[in-house]
């Protein structure tokens, strides 16, 4: 019993669905700030971050509960590529910025038809 | 993995390395041929990677490289030869646009480069994982391709939308693929495949079928099916013209693989529950990119409108997800393609006064200055509305067939008559091109703008005559897809 990491034990326990329930509510509260918030690019990043973040979460309780690595590695790529996404959307957002003078999600409208 | 691996992915590598020379170049040479040097490269390193690429043999076998992350086979050959193709056409005809509109960044051709080997990455997939890493190497270049006139409301407001908005799509994707992986212990998709018909279609876990609608979300966010598409509009209407024409073509073909290559393949035993979603948004697009389309005063947000109906007529293909089907849709893909490209090859042309036009109206007296490109503009609109015997309409006719063939009779209809619908909007730029009162001239077309228009317009009209060439490279595209189901 040793040998078993202390992860392993906890998820012997309770099981993966806790885990799932976690990931489940981050990522519905990303989906939301996404869709309701309506003050503030800058809050969607984040919101985009923690949808990133549960799926990190569902993979490596997956992971652990299969035994099987696929998972881990999978989130190592998302945190890789949640950086560069991250990078990609501030830089597009300071463009943005410097000629609107405004992040606010309401002015984001001259677009429409 | 086998070294030997690493020779069969000679032409993606060719592009890695190529645009890594292509972005040399562009920052350690200086003034103003730097751009155009970096665009040569650029379309050199293009020309290498598909001659490589159609000396590879890869339509002849199926092979899974570095473990079954990739899956060459004649499917993704088609598929990638389609995108780089178009992705290489739309950036070569846009060029003098771009230069004229003191946009001819060398950042240009590396990022539509980089965003080619994505797509490529897609069409290849096999994995969950290479799939996720094809698709955000794709969809960062976009991000930044949108915004990348950074001196411009629009513009960046465009590359916001679509960054906010492709973000979402690959959470969800994500989100989905975890679904799955839980669901079937495995991110591969031959082992999701065999789990899944362990399985058997009766005791589907509600994981697996979440996680396939997620990821079925998160793919037509990139194809811009209804109801995932209200970037569409605002994004074509935004980015600068030879962008949206990239747009409108590359990526919709790259996201259509993964799409097919999943649904027909691990979760071909789901068929019954994948369908109703297919066919669903197929239906939606077809309509919704039909009515909306009417009102549209902006050439630009017209056709963004018309390729979300023109991918929901492709799913029809996708939802009957036979051999035909798939056939008939690779087919659509692909005179879509040239037809989509011609016509920004068009709209490029239409500049006054050093400015480019954006406006329906603005084409008025196209047919009295430029009788040749009025004609061109004329038969690409003729040939969406699918009127025969030009290509757009053996497009329509074949997956139309496919789907009576199969007995989806409402979805047959459905885009008959949307299709009837739509000719209204196309048949009118047609009236406002020949009919309504001419304005002062636009300015003189380029020369690589009129070959490659040129080169469209005798596509889209002698295709009747050889029908069958195209339509046999499509059956041998499809048929592997299907070969290694069986197995």
């Amino acid at each position: 019993m040793s040998t078993v990491p202390p992860s392993l034990e906890l998820i012997g326990v309770v099981g993966v669905t806790p885990y799932l329930v976690v990931s489940a509510i981050l990522f519905t509260l990303g989906v939301f700030g996404i869709f309701v918030n309506r003050k503030n690019v800058i809050t969607i990043l984040m919101s985009i971050e923690l949808m990133l973040l549960a799926v990190s979460i569902n993979f490596v309780a997956f992971s652990v509960q299969l035994g099987n690595l696929q998972g881990q590695v999978f989130s190592l790529f998302v945190l890789t590529v949640a950086a560069a996404e991250a990078a990609i959307g501030l830089a597009i957002l300071l463009s943005y910025y410097r000629i609107r003078a405004t992040i606010a999600v309401e002015d984001v409208s001259s677009l429409k038809g | 993995m086998k070294s030997s691996d690493l020779l069969l992915l000679m032409p993606e590598i060719i592009l890695a390395v190529g645009a890594m020379v292509a972005l040399m170049v562009g920052v350690f040479t200086k003034g103003v041929l730097s751009a155009r040097l970096t665009l040569t490269v650029s379309l050199a390193v293009m020309v290498l990677a598909l001659v490589a690429l159609w000396s590879s043999g890869q339509n002849q076998l199926v092979l899974d490289p570095f473990n079954g992350l990739l899956r060459l086979d004649g499917f993704g050959l088609y598929v990638k030869s389609l995108c780089l193709i178009g992705g290489a056409m739309a950036l070569l005809m846009g060029w003098q646009w771009l230069e004229r509109e003191s946009l001819g960044r060398f950042e240009i051709p590396v990022l539509v480069v980089i965003a080619i080997l994505g797509m490529w990455l897609m069409a290849d997939a096999h994995n969950l994982l290479s799939l996720y890493v094809g698709l955000e190497l794709q969809s960062l270049c976009l991000f930044v391709l949108a915004a990348i006139n950074r001196d411009h409301r629009e513009s960046s407001e465009a590359g916001l939308k679509y960054f906010l908005l492709g973000a979402l799509s690959s959470g969800l994707l994500l989100y989905g693929a975890s679904l799955i992986y839980g669901a079937t212990g495995s991110l591969g998709f031959t082992e999701i495949a065999a789990a899944v018909k362990g399985m058997g279609a009766a005791s589907l876990s509600l994981g697996l079928l979440m996680g396939m609608v997620l990821v079925i979300s998160g793919l037509a966010f990139k194809i811009s099916a209804v109801p995932f598409h209200m970037w569409t509009p605002d994004v074509y209407q935004g980015s600068p013209t030879p962008v949206t024409g990239f747009f409108a073509v590359a990526p919709k073909v790259a996201a259509m693989a993964p799409l097919v290559r999943l649904l027909v393949g691990p979760f071909a035993e789901m068929q019954e529950s994948w369908q109703q979603i297919i066919i669903l948004m197929a239906v939606a697009s077809m309509v919704l990119g039909a009515f909306a389309a009417i009102t549209q005063n902006s050439i630009k947000r017209l056709l963004a409108y018309s390729s979300i109906a023109n991918m929901g007529y492709g799913l029809i293909g996708l939802a009957v997800g036979t051999v035909d089907g798939i056939a008939g849709l690779l087919l659509y893909l692909s005179i879509y393609a040239v037809m989509t490209v011609g016509a920004f090859g068009v709209i490029l042309l239409l500049r006054r006064g050093g400015t480019s036009l954006d406006r329906l109206s603005d084409l008025a007296g196209l047919s009295k200055h430029h009788p040749k490109t009025a004609f061109a503009l004329a038969v690409f609109m003729f040939s969406m509305a699918g009127i025969p015997p030009l290509a757009g309409f053996f497009g329509k006719y074949f997956i139309f067939l496919s789907a009576i063939d199969a007995g989806f009779y409402v979805l047959a209809v459905v885009g008959v008559l949307s299709s009837v619908v739509a000719a209204y909007y196309y048949l009118r730029i047609v009236k406002i091109i020949y009919f309504d009162e001419a304005r002062s001239s636009f300015e003189a077309p380029g020369r690589i703008q009129s070959w490659v228009v040129g080169v469209a317009v005798v596509l889209i009209v002698g295709y009747f005559l050889l029908p069958n060439g195209l339509i046999n490279q499509t059956r041998a595209a499809a048929a592997p897809l299907f070969k290694t189901e069986a197995e």
